[in-house]
């Protein structure tokens, strides 16, 4: 429950990005702010403060002022709210990580049934295509991929999706990850298929559409739902560390991965930038493996460590 | 050139020239000063560690054109003539180098005749001839050096070296004689530039045996103190001693002082300020990160070198395709850019001036004029966003995409995401397209790669205007569908061309009106075309680690790398 809670509450205050950056602290977040001020403690702050030290050079970005609606984290080398940004950026990135992980296990749960129900030639197409995508290191398919279409965009007939579209870091890492879910769902279907009620069902001349829906999809349910948190922490991360790499979101639009990814100038004088949204990427991932982890267990007690990846 | 490439001069070489054109044969200074002078012998030795983060292409001298590398090339290169290896202004001053003096110039400007050193070796051990020479010059045009076509073409033979760079000869226009060791260079026309451009890396003299294409990753034999020893664009670059060298003018090519210089790639800037700090490097060549520029000045204060520069950070903006081969779309960026803003993503007022013109402030030609300005006046003001949302109503091209092509470091990869604000702030969808410095710059210039607006920099080659002007804005430096094509807008006006060509031909006879005209064509070329949002002029921020003694800094070249000391 309490990794319930925890993904609720970071689920719910991601939502609200919106009203804390436009009602509350009056930013926007995605549009630099290099001659911007503050008032804070009744004085007028810039954003971005020049050095008066030593030499002089150099130009910080004003740091965490821990009042809630005001630079609470403080800012970004681009003078923007690193508050209101975590939070736009954990929208980005869960809605890229659930998004994944729901069309992922869609795609792969229509192969593995397919695969391991119809068998011959579907079986060798869907296995061999399983195989092609698993030979590669998880992350440099990703990275591949990614680097490809965030140049040119994806074009195939009709579709045009843009380079900067969300739906590329989201079409990129369900793909990548299918077989991970595929494969095992393929196993179980090949071995329900062997079963009495199943071939009873067969024998009783039911179409394969009534056997698939009724019979064995019901029974595959439970391992697709103990995936599903598991898969949006693993695209979480994988979303966080593509746009690490500035391969993943693009800005101005922020994910917690490019967040990390401008604070990583700034590790010196502004470490919030790069830790705030690190710790959003473990507390968020790691109440999404517990929360999988409490779903399989109230599914199958019995088997606690199958049906992990 | 930009900062990962170079630029050009004027003063007292022009003045050199038209005495030369009047008879008078320029000769070496008597006694070099500067970096020239007393070597220090108890310096010597040790491993001079500098660090990059990543390498910038070709390490070909006829090819390469960026500072990165031209800063090495001047202790392993040499030229009949060279740029004057001593401190600040005086290292505009070109000097003799392989040739025993500065040449005799003949014919109206049109014929110059250089006498070649005798006993000199390559790093190879082979013998400096006058063979070598010609077929040096040859070699620009054969490797399709980047400015082959607009410096170099002024030789007798030149043209047509352009055209079919594999069999060019420059027959008649490089005329060498064994006997009395001579080689003579007879131009189509006087060029008051022409020492300055072989006084350059380009102007290098290589072994006739070196490959007549970009040599890429094999370093190619010179006559400087050192050679390279091996180069990877990956990992880094080795320079060690020449065993060939002896001193011929301290002033041209002085001794070194390290025995080993090593250029390491890969680690991220941040690891390179760090490895300064703590000893483990000597230099770090990039941008310093803008977070660290306040520990730095207080705590290494004394490690830190500053220096303006002749040089700009500038936007251009491809004049042939959309939106920006609209005038008012251009104006309307011009507008919109706050140069200040920008130049605190480079580190704060204290590093760089806010620009309105081509050519830099202290350059020949220069006039302080801003075109595009918050109210009057000739020094920037600020940005007038008003006047440039109205611009982009007004063009059309209100919504059209926009990518900012960028090089992936932290400070340009800064800039090009606040250029990307500003642009979504006027009306377009911009995106930001970061790529590496190996490729960028090269990325930029092909117009097959139909790049909208990018973010380059240009540092003199030597310091005249037509280096800035005429190099980056004329029809001559606009090449479709080649990576050598500098002019980077794509802007090519015939009416300018030929007031560019007025102006240097003026440079001969008096730099004072040729000056004027230049600053003249800047003007006009901004408030009428505005192919550029020229951002600031940058200074130069070296940091050296504690161990580092005898820094040196040329006007030309920025810091004597094989003049530090490391012990």
């Amino acid at each position: 429950m309490a990794a319930l809670g925890v993904v609720l509450f970071v689920v719910t205050a991601c939502l609200l990005a919106p009203v804390y950056a436009h009602d509350l602290a009056h930013v926007d977040a995605f549009t630099s702010n290099l001659n911007g001020t503050i008032r804070l403690n009744g004085r007028t702050v810039s954003v971005l403060q020049a050095n008066t030290q030593g030499l002089g050079f150099g130009v910080t970005p004003i740091g965490p002022t821990w009042h809630f609606t005001n630079y609470f984290l403080g800012a970004d080398n681009q003078g923007r709210d690193v508050f209101a940004r975590l939070l736009y950026g954990g929208r980005a990135t869960l809605l890229i990580g659930s998004t994944s992980a729901i069309i992922c296990c869609l795609v792969a749960t229509v192969l593995g049934l397919a695969a391991g129900y119809f068998g011959g030639v579907i079986d060798w197409v869907v296995s061999r295509v399983f195989d092609i995508v698993w030979a590669f290191p998880i992350y440099l398919l990703a990275i591949s991929l990614s680097v490809i279409l965030l140049t040119s965009g994806l074009n195939i007939g009709p579709l045009h999706i843009g380079a900067g579209s969300l739906l590329l870091p989201i079409l990129i890492i369900a793909m990548v990850f299918v077989p991970y879910v595929g494969r095992p769902l393929r196993g179980i279907v090949l071995s329900l298929k062997e079963r009495e009620f199943v071939q009873a069902a067969i024998g009783s001349g039911a179409s394969d559409w009534h056997i698939i829906t009724k019979e064995i999809l019901p029974n595959v349910a439970p391992t697709i739902i103990v995936f599903l948190p598991l898969m949006v922490a693993f695209n979480m991360l994988t979303e966080s560390a593509l746009s690490f790499l500035s391969i993943g979101v693009q800005p101005p639009n922020a994910s917690w991965g490019t967040i990390i990814n401008d604070g990583l100038g700034l590790l010196y004088t502004r470490p919030w930038v790069a830790i705030a949204p690190g710790i959003g990427i473990v507390l968020t991932a790691g109440a999404l493996n517990v929360l999988g982890d409490g779903v399989r267990d109230a599914f199958d007690p019995k088997a606690r460590l199958r049906g992990s990846i | 050139m930009l900062r990962n490439q170079l630029t050009r001069r004027i003063g007292v070489p022009l003045a050199a020239l038209a005495m030369s054109i009047l008879g008078v044969v320029a000769v070496a200074p008597g006694s070099p000063a500067g970096a020239s002078t007393s070597y220090q012998s108890a310096h010597a030795g040790g491993t001079l560690k500098l660090l990059a983060t990543q390498g910038s292409g070709t390490l070909d001298p006829q090819v390469n054109y960026t500072l990165q590398y031209w800063q090495l090339y001047q202790a392993t290169y040499d030229g009949l003539v060279s740029f004057q290896k001593v401190s600040d202004a005086a290292s505009f001053q070109v000097v003799p180098d392989l040739a025993v003096a500065m040449p005799k110039v003949t014919n109206g400007g049109k014929t110059y005749t250089f006498v070649l050193r005798k006993g000199i070796k390559f790093s190879n051990g082979a013998p400096v001839t006058v063979n070598d020479v010609r077929s040096s010059l040859q070699r620009i045009f054969k490797v399709s050096n980047p400015n082959s076509g607009s410096w170099y073409n002024v030789i007798v033979g030149g043209p047509a070296c352009v055209t079919t760079p594999a069999t060019c000869t420059l027959n008649g226009g490089v005329v060498v004689n064994a006997a009395t060791n001579t080689v003579t260079i007879n131009l189509i026309t006087p060029d008051a530039e022409f020492l300055d451009q072989l006084a350059v890396p380009f102007g290098s003299i290589l072994p006739s045996t070196a490959p007549t294409k970009d040599a890429g990753s094999v370093p190619i034999p010179g006559t400087g103190a050192y050679k390279f020893k091996s180069y990877n664009s990956s990992t880094g670059i080795v320079m060690v001693r020449n065993p060939y060298f002896k001193v011929w003018s301290a002033a041209a090519q002085p001794q070194g002082y390290p025995n080993e210089i090593d250029m390491n790639f890969g680690a991220t800037v941040e690891s390179e300020v760090t490895a300064v700090q703590n000893g483990q490097g000597d230099w770090v060549y990039d941008p310093l990160p803008s977070d660290r520029l306040q520990a730095l000045s207080t705590t290494y204060a004394k490690q830190l070198h500053v220096h303006s520069l002749t040089a700009n950070w500038y936007l251009p903006m491809n004049v042939n395709i959309a939106p920006f081969n609209n005038l008012k779309a251009r104006q309307a960026l011009n507008y919109a850019i706050d140069k200040n803003a920008a130049i605190k993503l480079f580190g704060g007022k204290l590093l760089a001036d806010p620009t309105c013109t081509i050519l830099p402030p202290g350059f020949p030609g220069h006039v302080p004029y801003c075109a595009y300005n918050k109210g009057s006046g000739s020094t920037y003001n600020g940005p007038d966003l008003a006047k440039a949302k109205a611009l982009v109503a007004a063009s059309g091209t209100k919504g059209d995409a926009v990518a900012i092509v960028v090089i992936n470091d932290s400070v340009n990869s800064a800039v090009g995401q606040y250029v990307q604000s500003v642009l979504n702030s006027i009306g377009y969808k911009a995106t930001v397209k970061p790529l590496s410095s190996n490729i960028q710059f090269t990325y930029i210039q092909n117009t097959k790669n139909k790049v909208q607006i990018s973010l380059s920099q240009w540092y003199q080659d030597y310091p005249a205007a037509s280096d800035f002007v005429k190099v980056l804005l004329s029809c001559s430096e606009f090449h479709p569908a080649s990576d050598n094509s500098i002019n980077m807008s794509g802007f090519c006006n015939k009416s300018l061309d030929a007031k560019m060509n007025t102006a240097e031909t003026l440079e001969l006879t008096n730099p004072t009106a040729a000056n004027a005209l230049w600053g003249q064509i800047d003007q006009q070329m901004m408030s009428k075309y505005a192919p550029w949002v020229p951002l600031f002029n940058p200074k130069q921020l070296d940091f050296v680690s504690k161990r580092v003694g005898n820094y040196q800094f040329s006007r030309q070249f920025y810091m004597y790398v094989d003049q530090l000391w490391v012990k």
